[in-house]
């Protein structure tokens, strides 16, 4: 593996570092909506070394984090059922729902298989004709690739005992949700790079045309973000919004062709809930019709109570949405930990509260 | 400790949990000086002679990894427990835990992979105990050693001695072994070309306290990785230490599978790996003979001991700002040794 130290080189990191203290003038707020990057800001203390005028938010760029508590709730009520073995993504584990979490239900003995990539929950279904594999599908535009090619595959290997509970997320559209919600003032994205990988730039066009603000496309290392702080700045300077690409690497303007046509092949955009946000409008992936053999919401009915409000004192909605920092919370570091945590951005790594917590709150 | 509280496979990765069952649980019950210290071996007078004292078991799964196997890591594992004290390792029990339908020929491989290793080090498997369990009874194979030393006149290493400007010195790469073992790990399997670092540091040891016999603290940073041993030096010694993330070595290969799988290399085992706090004037002489070993070449200094923040462990990252290194929280792969 190679390009990894040129991206952490730090003398050109200071070099970055002084030319965004020389072009900020005027205070602006830059929310990072990926969880990656959350972790690189925390993890190389890059809110330390930026000038008074620059801001660094984190907003619901953690899938795990952003998924609500009723669509836990079902996943766990599916897996309980006589005959069922659910796979997931080992981050969903310690989520806590309204009643439970994973972990504890596998504790229990419920048949509860964590496996890294779509094509092991496939292998689960082909290993045990006699019972129903459900894949409880999370993630944003990065992961939902996989999970459709797993459908087209299972159709292929006429596997009948595979089913997906589609419950991805589209980031672009929290974004604009957020600009909506008018909480916070917002003069710039970072935005994901993996995800914009695979649908490109061009989603992200209507949030600097009709929103106003500024969005660069960002890679994964320190100096990747440092640079993406310096050309949003830049464009705030200038009284420009504009969708721009730093991680030129990795990004065509176009996306990356063939994963979109397979997600148009399984998927079609549906309004999603999102934790700490409730629904968005055309936020989300759902099976198309013709899918539904595979679309776990239609094979199973699925009887759940109301979900419950997030704990007493758990700030995670409003982190999520950029309104508080972590260590805003009342619980953060005290009742609320990585070896107990109580809200989700704790559970996950990269959580904000995890972030923060683990590398500290400068 | 909460009550009706189940053992996690967090317990026993080497970060925060760990330190809290041994520190709450096992330091409670089976109350003593030599124990209480909580360094890697028991020291203690028996007659005339100063003896080094240590056990630990090995449950690593894969079996056979890239750069060494089961075998070759329960004697090192020993060895290095008992050198990072100052002594001279010399005799070692080994005791086996089969499960029933375990191949002969795997158990002899294990068994050359000891012989070798041992030799290696200089240390004699004097005695050892044989059990088989039914199927599913265990995973495998279990491998316990145990082993004693000789510590010579006027060493005195211990996590507890360190003092404000004294140099850290770390002897090569961090996170091969880790690595090594997880990316061969059922279910994970990646190509890498890491290998596992898992050596006797027994002989480089000797080297180094020829230089000067003031090496302050030694220690091998296995589970819980590099962090874990900064962390426990900060604590029993009640100073600060500050490091540089650019000074620390890790490979291209290790940083990449880290990105890959969300770990930090910081927190990853090694097993042919050691960390020495060294009076500044003795730092010099120290890398040098430690370069000229084997498995001391990538030694370097990366970093020092500062009088605060007490008990905490301080980087420099990449860009130039500073960060708490903490000890791991929570698991990040079960049986890696």
């Amino acid at each position: 593996m190679k390009y990894l130290s040129e991206y952490r080189d730090p003398v050109l990191a200071q070099k970055v570092i002084e030319n965004i203290k020389k072009i900020s003038h005027t205070p602006v707020n830059l929310m990072e909506v990926c969880g990656t990057h959350t972790v690189t800001i925390s993890k190389n203390g890059i809110r330390q070394v930026m000038p008074k005028t620059v801001t660094l938010l984190s907003g619901p760029g953690c899938p795990v984090c952003v998924t609500a508590n009723e669509d836990i709730d079902k996943t766990i009520w599916l897996a309980r059922q006589p005959g069922v073995i659910l796979a997931t993504f080992g981050d969903m584990m310690k989520v806590p729902s309204s009643y439970s979490n994973l972990s504890a239900e596998k504790a229990e003995g419920v048949d509860i298989r964590v496996v890294y990539s779509t094509l092991d929950a496939l292998q689960v279904a082909d290993d045990n004709p006699d019972k129903k594999v459900i894949f409880f599908g999370v993630g944003f535009e990065t992961t939902s690739p996989t999970i459709a090619l797993s459908i087209l595959e299972a159709r292929k290997r006429k596997l009948k005992n595979y089913s997906v509970l589609a419950r991805h997320k589209l980031i672009p559209p929290a974004m604009a949700a957020l600009l909506s919600l008018g909480e916070v003032k917002l003069h710039g994205f970072i935005c994901p790079g993996h995800v914009s990988t695979i649908i490109g730039s061009k989603p992200y066009e209507f949030i600097a045309e009709e929103h106003g603000i500024p969005c660069v496309i960002s890679g994964f290392e320190p100096l990747d973000v440092l640079q993406t702080i310096y050309m949003l700045v830049r464009q705030a300077e200038n009284g420009e919004a504009r969708v721009e690409v730093q991680y030129k690497r990795s990004v065509r303007p176009e996306g990356n062709t063939t994963a979109l046509k397979i997600l148009d092949e399984v998927f079609e955009v549906c309004d999603a809930d999102w934790r700490g946000i409730g629904i968005i409008p055309n936020s989300g992936f759902k099976l198309k019709e013709e899918y539904s053999d595979f679309d776990a919401d239609k094979i199973f009915d699925v009887d759940v109570p109301p979900p419950k409000d997030d704990p007493p004192g758990c700030s995670c909605g409003e982190i999520l949405r950029g309104v508080k920092f972590p260590y805003q919370c009342k619980l953060f570091g005290k009742a609320c930990t990585p070896e107990r945590p109580i809200g989700p951005c704790m559970v996950s790594s990269e959580g904000a509260c995890a972030a923060y917590y683990r590398y500290g709150t400068g | 400790m909460v009550k009706n509280e189940k053992i996690l496979l967090a317990h026993g990765s080497g970060g925060k949990l760990m330190h809290d069952l041994v520190s709450q649980i096992f330091l409670k019950k089976f109350h003593n000086p030599i124990l209480a210290k909580l360094d890697d071996m028991a020291m203690f007078k028996l007659g005339e002679a100063n003896l080094a004292f240590t056990t630990d078991t090995y449950v690593v799964n894969p079996l056979f990894f890239n750069g060494g196997d089961i075998g070759r890591l329960a004697i090192c594992g020993t060895v290095n427990d008992l050198a990072v004290s100052g002594a001279m390792p010399k005799y070692i029990s080994a005791a086996f835990v089969i499960e029933e339908g375990f191949p002969l020929s795997d158990l002899e491989k294990i068994l050359d992979s000891m012989v070798k290793a041992a030799e290696e080090a200089g240390v004699i498997v004097v005695t050892g105990d044989t059990k088989v369990v039914e199927k599913g009874g265990a995973d495998k194979l279990f491998i316990n050693t145990a082993g004693v030393g000789i510590i010579p006149e006027g060493i005195n290493i211990s996590g507890s001695n360190a003092l404000v400007g004294d140099k850290v010195i770390l002897s090569g790469s961090i996170g091969d072994h880790g690595i090594a073992v997880i990316s061969q790990r059922e279910g994970l399997e990646f190509k890498t070309q890491i290998k596992s670092d898992c050596a006797p540091l027994n002989h480089l040891i000797a080297e180094m306290l020829q230089v000067t016999r003031a090496i302050r603290c030694l220690r091998d940073p296995t589970r819980g990785g590099l962090a874990s041993t900064l962390n426990e030096f900060v604590t029993q010694s009640n100073v600060g230490i500050f490091i540089e993330e650019q000074k620390v070595p890790i490979k291209e290969e290790v940083l990449g599978a880290c990105e890959m799988l969300g770990y930090d290399p910081f927190h990853v085992a090694n097993e042919g790996k050691l960390v020495a706090i060294v009076d500044p004037k003795d730092a010099d002489e120290v890398i040098r003979v430690m370069q000229r070993n084997k498995y001391g070449k990538g030694a370097q200094i990366i970093g020092e001991v500062i009088p605060n923040p007490r008990g905490k462990v301080i980087i420099k990252t990449a860009v130039g700002a500073t960060r708490i290194l903490d000890m791991l929280v929570g698991e990040q792969l079960p049986r890696i040794c």
